[in-house]
């Protein structure tokens, strides 16, 4: 098919994929929490990023995050871009404070 | 809701785009005549919303069924099943 050349990486409907893992798991606590960011950072009163900013973010993660990242480390890779990108937070100071937190760690 | 184009039961053909922007139509249903099941509403086009942008014009939101067969070409395992994909008014063509 022709147009299997345009196929985003993203785009995974029709392709081979074997069994389905259908295990029931309950979500970590910080994949509560990335849920719960995206649902305030979207929301009337902050209007800081939209749902299809998100889709779009992880569309851009490249083939091999996209691979390896599960589906809330998509999701907080994409967060963590499209703020970088709206200006709401810089990279340098999401890196400090992963390097304060790190250090504070026991 | 008076400037939707489509009805239910219409044909309609989905447009075989490849646009390297955000869009949320599958390859899957591109090229591929499906039947209007219903309007979904009116929304903001996502594919501006995606890139900071406006969503306007606000686009109607259909769901399009498609049956199996017409989609797999043989590698479905239930051939008169149907699918059934929301797909906005700007990627939808009046099948002939």
């Amino acid at each position: 098919m022709s147009n299997e050349q345009h196929r985003g990486y993203h785009d995974l409907a029709g392709l081979e994929a074997g069994p389905v893992d259908q295990t029931e798991h309950n979500p970590a606590h910080w994949e509560k929490q990335v849920d719960a960011m995206l649902t305030l950072l979207s929301d009337e009163k902050r209007g800081l990023m939209r749902v299809d900013e998100l889709r779009r973010g992880i569309e851009t993660l490249g083939p091999d995050a996209y691979e390896k990242l599960g589906y809330y480390e998509r999701w907080i890779e994409s967060i963590r871009m499209i703020m970088v990108e709206r200006g709401v937070v810089s990279e340098d100071e999401i890196t400090a404070r992963i390097a304060a937190l790190q250090q504070a760690a026991p | 809701m008076s400037d939707v184009k489509f009805q239910p039961g219409d044909a309609v053909v989905v447009a075989e785009r490849f646009p390297r922007h955000h869009h949320r139509v599958p390859t899957y249903v591109k090229g591929r005549r499906g039947v209007v099941e219903r309007l979904c509403g009116i929304f903001g086009n996502p594919e501006t919303l995606a890139h900071q942008g406006d969503g306007k014009p606000a686009q109607p939101l259909y769901r399009v069924r498609f049956t199996m067969d017409h989609l797999w070409a043989g590698r479905e395992e239930s051939p008169d099943d149907t699918i059934e994909v929301e797909i906005y008014e700007h990627w939808l063509e009046a099948a002939q």
